[in-house]
């Protein structure tokens, strides 16, 4: 009972730290353009934290991130722009739209269950390609649908998403993964990561949980889908390109495959580098790469590998760079003394 | 009741038959030796029953049930979730994870709450996660592991992690265990705890044993009935004395050297 109660409070809490956060924005004492970045962050949050759930928790490997995210996208934007399509009309304003990003996710995980079924059961790389092409698949769609614009698009969509909404989809999506990690039916997707035949000896069905986690991951997937639409106000079938799966792909690579603290800090540091670099945006899949290349050499595991962010591991690691420095001053006053 | 029964269990690699015609019978509560030389197929075997690899041809009943036909074969999670558990030669832990976690994983199969309890971690999803973690406490603590319940799995020494194996292999309850060179790697005086160790679960647990051990004098010593695979095929079988004296047997297993001697 405590532990749930401690639980709500941490959530009401970070929650309404977000509020403030708003606030402070709505007051004018954070400018427009952070603003906007800040909210961007919160939602390549949920698009890193949900890949980092089939490719670092189940240790799958999916490059079709983005593909999903669209689909959530353009069914979110179609609800919310023809008052009475699928939803009855008396769902209005934000209510609308927290509806639709649902019937959103709603849609990608089940694209994500259409797309994981056939390819998780195969053992090796198929998810890769079959999540590869499929990405490429929607977006060809997309351009030859005249009913969401075709290539110039779907726009003239209400801005329904602030920095709030965006945080608020962040920490659910944050909450929701990490208390599946830590459970039974989490765990068991983390030992089909560790060793495939070793899981399913020990009774996991090891097909399911895969679909499982591919299905949950593309559900969030599709809501940071809608919020960007609802952010940007447009849709295009270039918002939604391999280019945005690979993007994530290094967010959660970066962060450590399996780390979620990692696939939040990764998020946030490459949205801002992303920003800060718009003038070489022509060179960035060049830059992508190369900083793939050098994460695979130089750290393959990631930044955090798959440990978590807390206080103890930071008391650890200072612990561990104070007794190298003290040992590094004691060899520096022996060696004077020689 | 025999436990398990195969008929004819052959499997085929290409044109490699590495096992052929595999024909055994455990009763039960029977610890029973699989025995034979480098390569002979004793692995592969293990493989066939615990549905990792399929047969090529053949049968497999357990406790009366068919886990292997012509017609129908289970996945691997079935045949353990019927009741039979490995381990494996070349340890097969879950590295990353904490001992506890490893052994955790295994009881995955009584869990009864869904995924919105995980998602919410609701009451249900606290009370079956204590009791989870108190069932896996007083396994560890039988295998001596339970004070390095935190340890991650490969940094335990290399003996630890065959009895975590063993210990892993027991929490998802199974009447049938398989241990593949459970003692390989391991000291004579961890060997000899280990096999006290076994004949100890074997009799707590009401568990039928099949194992496979490249120690001669260990696997005469423990087994009641002993069946030894050469090139694939089943060449003799019987109580150890029986085996000790079987003139096919020393010549495919001991060399031919000391026929000659
Ligand atoms: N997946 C496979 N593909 C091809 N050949 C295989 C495969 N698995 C096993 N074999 C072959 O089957 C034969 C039996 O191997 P197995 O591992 O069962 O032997 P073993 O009796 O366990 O030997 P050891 O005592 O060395 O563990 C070997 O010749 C091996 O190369
Ligand atoms: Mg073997």
């Amino acid at each position: 009972m405590a532990k749930r109660f401690s639980a709500l409070l941490q959530f009401a809490l970070v929650l309404a730290l977000g509020y403030a956060i708003q606030m402070a924005m709505d007051a004018g004492m954070i400018n427009r353009y952070y603003a906007h970045v800040m909210t961007v962050m919160a939602i390549f949050v949920v698009g890193a934290v949900s890949l980092n759930l089939i490719n670092g928790i189940c240790g799958q490997f999916s490059l079709g991130h983005a593909g999903f995210m669209a689909v959530g996208a353009y069914t979110a934007a179609i609800i919310t722009k023809n008052p009475d399509l699928i939803l009855p009309a008396i769902f209005t304003g934000n209510v609308r739209f927290i509806l639709a990003t649902l019937l959103g996710g709603m849609t990608a995980a089940f694209v994500g269950f259409l797309v994981g079924l056939p390819s998780l059961r195969l053992r090796g790389d198929y998810l890769a390609i079959v999540t590869l092409g499929f990405g490429e698949i929607i977006r060809i769609l997309l351009l030859n649908w005249d009913f969401v614009g075709g290539a110039s698009g779907y726009f003239g969509l209400v801005r329904h998403t602030n920095f709030f909404a965006a945080f608020l989809l962040s920490i659910i999506t944050i909450t929701i993964i990490r208390n599946f990690i830590q459970s039974s039916h989490g765990r068991a997707c983390v030992s089909i990561r560790e060793d495939e035949i070793a899981a399913e000896t020990m009774g996991v069905p090891t097909t399911r949980y895969k679909v499982i986690a591919f299905v949950i991951a593309s559900f969030f997937a599709g809501t940071a889908g809608s919020m960007m639409a609802h952010l940007t106000q447009m849709v295009t079938p270039a918002s939604f390109t391999f280019i945005l799966s690979i993007e994530l792909l290094l967010m959660v690579v970066l962060g450590g495959l399996g780390s979620i603290t990692g696939s939040i800090g990764a998020a946030i540091f490459l949205t801002y580098a992303a920003e800060a670099l718009r003038a070489f945006r022509a060179y960035r899949m060049i830059l992508y790469s190369l900083l793939l290349i050098l994460i695979m050499l130089f750290r393959p595991k990631g930044l955090l590998g798959t440990q978590e962010l807390s206080y103890g591991l930071l008391k650890e690691s200072f612990k561990s760079l104070r007794t190298r420095w003290q040992r590094k001053k004691n060899d520096d006053i022996t060696a004077a003394a020689e | 009741m025999a436990v398990l029964e195969t008929i004819n269990l052959t499997i085929r690699f290409g044109g490699l038959t590495a096992v052929s015609k595999f024909n055994i019978s455990l009763e039960e509560g029977e610890l029973v030796g699989l025995i034979g030389p480098n390569g002979a197929g004793k692995t592969t075997a293990f493989n066939m029953l615990t549905g990792v690899y399929q047969p090529s041809e053949g049968t497999i009943a357990f406790c009366d049930a068919p886990l292997c036909s012509a017609t129908k074969a289970l996945q691997p999670y079935q045949i353990t979730r019927r009741g039979i558990a490995r381990t494996f030669q070349n340890i097969r832990l879950f590295k990353e994870l904490s001992v506890l976690d490893n052994v955790k994983i295994a009881y995955h199969q009584n869990v009864k709450y869904g995924l919105l309890p995980a998602f919410l971690h609701t009451g249900r999803y606290h009370a079956e996660e204590v009791e989870i973690e108190e069932k896996a406490i007083e396994l560890l603590k039988i295998f001596g592991l339970d004070t390095k319940k935190s340890e991650r799995a490969k940094n335990l020494p290399y003996g630890e992690q065959r009895r975590l194996e063993v210990a892993r292999a027991l929490a998802t309850n199974p009447k049938l265990l398989l241990l593949d060179e459970p003692a390989a790697g391991m000291n004579p005086q961890e060997t000899q705890q280990l096999m006290e160790l076994i004949n100890f679960i074997r009799k707590q647990f009401s568990l039928t044993i099949l194992l496979i051990e490249h120690d001669m004098a260990l696997v005469m010593g423990v087994c009641e009935r002993i069946y030894v695979l050469d090139y694939g095929k089943i060449i003799a079988h019987g109580t150890p004395t029986e085996i000790r004296r079987n003139p096919k047997v020393i010549e495919a297993y001991l060399g031919e050297e000391l026929v000659h001697a």
